[in-house]
């Protein structure tokens, strides 16, 4: 026979729903497919490359078409900040509220920050290698700290797929997590901290010196890869989700099953209880 | 009795506690430096027995060294407390969560300091270096074992229960972290050991900045790490 728990909240996934989609989800999941194709074509295809004259010489200098890159490169690398910020938070609401919710949304910020963070690195090198002439730079502080920043998180999510008690390996993932952060204001000040160890420009943003189509598809960048970050949070936290309702359920379908096997006189003389004695006249029959 | 002196007190417990364990069973005399020696021996073969760009090397090789050295010595730090339910013992016994860590870091920061004078003698003989700081090279190396220490500790006590996945994951957690202290430790390596110009007195006041926001979250962090 099969074993249902008896608590309601443990139903069956399968019963309950196919996919961690939902309309809204879908709905922004169109919207930012959209975005995706628009920022595209804007970025790698309607602007300019950067191309200037220098005034003595005449010859053509600048960031040329890798300038594209930075399209996608400097909102990755704000959103990574978004991500890991939302990873710190609910790591303190961890330590703090000890809720599952705050667990399941630090899980999901570090695992979509690391991926924001390892394209980080890769768009940056790709960027780098004709601007700078080279695919890395040890020299730099800012590459510096993102990848340890990156190395941290990637630790993190080691210490996650560990098995245990899952209270303690919350906890556990929430310390290196706010002690990973601590590198974020770091990697963003770094530009200004180090200006003589660092081929990164400070930021232009604030002062407006870019302007027009530039600076439209620039801050359709953010807002589009903003949206592939929710979309990707909401997912993986369901499924996050999800995961812990099933290690519930089978624990519980577990603890059922084990108690449906132990309701035998072996079971009751084993504790030492009084056998009742409806027991008494089953183990009779068998 | 205030609060400070009984973390005080527990931390001397502790300290005093780890220190006579390793003076019984002998595991960083008798491993962890043979461990560090033979590094230093590797390196050199690895850069082919050439005097001058041993020299020229000799700070980063020593730090990195005494990284790897110390994951071994954390680890036998941390598995002091793992074993035949010494854990639940403390936990009951009532010695403040931020006494145990000062302790086991204390402890940990002697058995370094140790591993680092022996080494600073295998840089001597083996790649003919010559200590032109003494001063500046003690700081360093106080500071930096100090910072290594602290987040050692914490990734310990972090890392331990883990049962196999230990041994890989405490690397993987706690060498990023002490990427900055290789970094400052060396460089003011570089000035006390005349490797290179630089301004070793700065680094080494960088490295006090990191030691110590490692040996304040380590404080903060160890009590809701030991609460499992």
């Amino acid at each position: 026979m099969a074993i249902e728990p008896a608590n309601p909240i443990f139903i069956p996934l399968g019963k309950r729903r196919e996919t961690t989609g939902s309309r809204g989800s879908r709905l922004l999941g169109v919207v930012t497919l959209i975005g995706v194709v628009v920022l595209g074509v804007l970025a790698f295809i309607v602007t300019d490359a950067d191309v200037r004259i220098h005034p003595t010489s005449g010859e053509e200098f600048g960031q040329f078409d890798a300038v594209r890159m930075l399209y996608i490169h400097v909102p990755l690398a704000v959103m990574t900040y978004l991500a890991y910020g939302l990873c710190a938070v609910a790591s303190v609401g961890v330590l703090v509220r000890r809720t599952p919710w705050w667990d399941v949304t630090a899980h999901a910020a570090a695992e979509v920050g690391t991926i924001f963070c390892g394209l980080v690195l890769l768009t940056g090198s790709i960027w780098g290698r004709p601007v700078w002439n080279t695919w890395w730079e040890w020299g730099d502080v800012r590459l510096m700290t993102t990848l340890v920043l990156f190395l941290m998180f990637a630790g993190y999510l080691a210490l996650r797929r560990t098995t245990g008690d899952p209270r303690a390996l919350s906890r556990r993932a929430a310390v290196v997590a706010l002690v990973a952060v601590l590198d974020i204001p770091l990697v963003n000040r770094s530009v200004e901290w180090w200006e003589n160890r660092t081929l990164h420009q400070q930021s232009t943003l604030g002062d407006l010196k870019i302007e027009d189509l530039t600076l439209f598809t620039l801050m359709l960048g953010f807002l589009v890869l903003g949206m592939v970050l929710a979309w990707l949070l909401l997912h993986r936290f369901r499924v996050g989700w999800l995961e812990r309702a099933a290690l519930d359920y089978s624990v519980a379908a577990a603890i059922i099953e084990r108690r449906a096997e132990t309701s035998d006189t072996e079971a009751y003389r084993a504790v030492g209880d009084p056998m009742p004695d409806s027991q008494v006249a089953k183990g009779d029959q068998s | 009795m205030s609060a400070l002196s009984v973390v005080l007190s527990d931390a001397r417990l502790v300290a005093v506690r780890d220190l006579r364990i390793e003076a019984r069973s002998r595991v960083v005399v008798e491993q962890v430096l043979p461990f560090a020696v033979t590094v230093l021996v590797l390196f050199g073969f690895a850069l082919d027995a050439d005097h001058r760009a041993l020299r020229n090397f000799a700070p980063g090789l020593f730090w990195v060294t005494i990284l790897f050295s110390s994951l071994l010595a954390v680890q036998r730090s941390s598995s002091l407390e793992a074993v035949d339910g010494t854990e639940t013992l403390l936990r009951m016994s009532g010695i403040s969560p931020l006494g145990r860590y000062l302790g086991q870091s204390f402890a940990l920061l002697i058995q370094l300091l140790v591993l680092e004078a022996v080494l600073v003698g295998g840089l001597t003989v083996l790649y003919g270096v010559e200590v032109e700081k003494w001063l500046l090279l003690a700081a360093t190396g106080v500071v930096a074992g100090v910072a290594v220490a602290a987040a050692g500790t914490l990734y310990g006590a972090l890392s331990s229960g883990l049962g196999e996945r230990q041994t890989t994951l405490l690397p993987i957690l706690v060498l990023p972290v002490l990427a900055p202290v290789l970094i400052g430790a060396t460089r003011a390596f570089d000035d006390a050991l005349g490797a290179a110009a630089v301004d070793g007195w700065a680094w080494t006041g960088l490295l006090t900045v990191v030691a110590l926001i490692l040996i304040v979250v380590g404080a903060l962090a160890y009590g809701a790490l030991v609460e499992d």
